[in-house]
């Protein structure tokens, strides 16, 4: 072999070792399925793409957990994982398909409504790839997702996006953002497919309320809230005053803006009878100036510099040595979709909702996340569910 | 997989095959071709759909 040979084969073999040492961690995080137990309340599960075929087969086409009950009454809608970086509302939802009961009306969950988000990473920022909640049999791993689409499933993206149908020009990276699709159209790009199916899910079933679940950042003022429109306030307010008096967090409103399109706050409401409400957490791991990102930041919410940033008032939310930790962030999910169903079935007993087995906040603050998560060994093989 | 996202694909698989043509070409500058391949190296975990 000539020397230059020598060379090139020596630089193909270190490429080839680079991108097999940087590329299988991907391929395994894309193809790594979290088990999820469908608890007693689980009537049936559904896909997205009964609402729009053309998602069937495709990384976007996402379970809906169908919780039924006996007595007739509303239909409650429940999305997680809209960006699915923002953990406590995926980990909400994974309580209430493997607990919740529901006796009157139904609940619908979506645990991963953005499903190829969620099997998307953002190495460049240094995002661990899975974090684990630790439970009484065991740790359970979930992966880390992006706040986007992956580019394998939806490529390439415009120079700008322009929203359909309110032609608002939005950021291009916004084209694989569902919390920027919304309503969407059912031949439009990949993520408007995924919101137009469920806005038809809305429409068709006629649902009384969505939740769509975050997390936003400490530093940004829509933060530890409920976004909602004129149509959903009342409710809202009502709810925020009484997780205040009766569980003590705080969970202040946030008006939907009219002009700002694509949000889930905005348009479930524009296009359906639906009222739709959008919590926000407080995640410091998306914080900016933060040390490392890391599980632990990502479960503990610790953080010096956040710390340091709180004591010159520049945070949105009180903050102290005990960070924002996941069983808090969890618990406000629930008990603030828990009450949004209760403020929402006073005002409309025609179509109440009850649902029972479901932690609230306090609960959760005490027992931790991982308490309400059931052995998928020790479950019946069909009534788990990959995601 | 819509039209355009094929067409991105094979606008992928020629600017690849480029590449791999220059590395070959490349008699002298080690440094050019370490710089071939590692251009090269998002655009095949593209095209193997890794990253």
């Amino acid at each position: 072999m000539s020397r230059e040979w020598t060379i090139k084969s020596a630089l193909i073999a270190i490429a080839a070792v680079l991108m097999i040492l940087g590329g299988a961690p991907l391929y395994k995080h894309r193809h790594y399925e979290v088990p999820v137990v469908a608890g007693p309340g689980v009537t049936s599960v559904i896909k997205l793409s009964e609402f729009v075929p053309s998602l069937k087969g495709s990384m976007a086409d996402a379970d809906v957990f169908v919780l039924e009950g006996k007595e007739p009454g509303g239909k409650v809608l429940v999305m997680a994982n809209t960006h699915a970086n923002e953990p406590a509302g995926l980990l909400t939802a994974v309580i209430m398909i493997e607990n919740a009961v529901v006796e009157k009306g139904t609940l619908m969950v979506i645990p991963e409504f953005n499903a190829s988000a969620g099997r998307n990473t953002r190495p460049g920022d240094g995002y661990p790839l899975y974090y684990d909640i630790p439970t009484e049999w065991g740790a359970k791993r979930f992966r880390m997702g992006n706040r986007d689409t992956s580019p394998l499933d939806q490529w390439p993206d415009p120079d700008v996006y322009i929203h359909y149908p309110d032609k608002q020009l939005l950021s291009f990276i916004d084209v694989r953002n569902t919390n920027r699709t919304w309503p969407g159209r059912p031949n439009g790009p990949l993520m408007e497919k995924v919101t137009f199916a469920a806005m038809e899910m809305m429409r068709k079933d006629r649902l009384n309320i969505a939740i769509d679940m975050h997390g936003a950042e400490t530093m940004f003022p829509v933060t530890n809230c409920i976004v909602a429109p004129q149509k959903s306030a009342k409710i809202a307010t009502l709810v925020s005053m009484t997780v205040k008096a009766m569980e003590g967090f705080d969970n202040h409103v946030e008006p939907s803006p009219p002009n700002f399109h694509g949000l889930s706050h905005r348009e479930i409401g524009d296009f359906s009878d639906t009222l739709p409400f959008l919590l926000e957490a407080p995640i410091p791991f998306l914080d900016q100036p933060t040390g490392p990102k890391t599980v632990k930041l990502l479960l503990d919410g610790k953080d010096p510099f956040l710390l340091s940033l709180s004591k010159k008032k520049k945070l949105f939310v009180p903050y102290d040595e005990n960070g924002w930790p996941i069983e808090k962030r969890v618990g406000q999910h629930c008990s603030v979709a828990l009450e949004i169903i209760r403020q929402y079935s006073k005002k409309n007993p025609d179509t109440a909702i009850r649902i029972s087995g479901i932690p609230r906040y306090a609960d959760l603050v005490k027992n931790g996340v991982g308490r309400y998560f059931h052995d998928p060994a020790k479950a019946e093989k069909k009534s788990v569910y990959y995601e | 997989m819509g039209v355009i996202m094929i067409l991105y694909y094979l606008i992928c698989a020629y600017i690849l095959g480029l590449l791999a043509w220059d590395f070959v070409r490349e008699k002298k500058s080690v440094n050019d071709m370490i710089l071939y391949l590692l251009v090269l190296i998002p655009l095949l975990l593209r095209i193997l759909r890794i990253k």
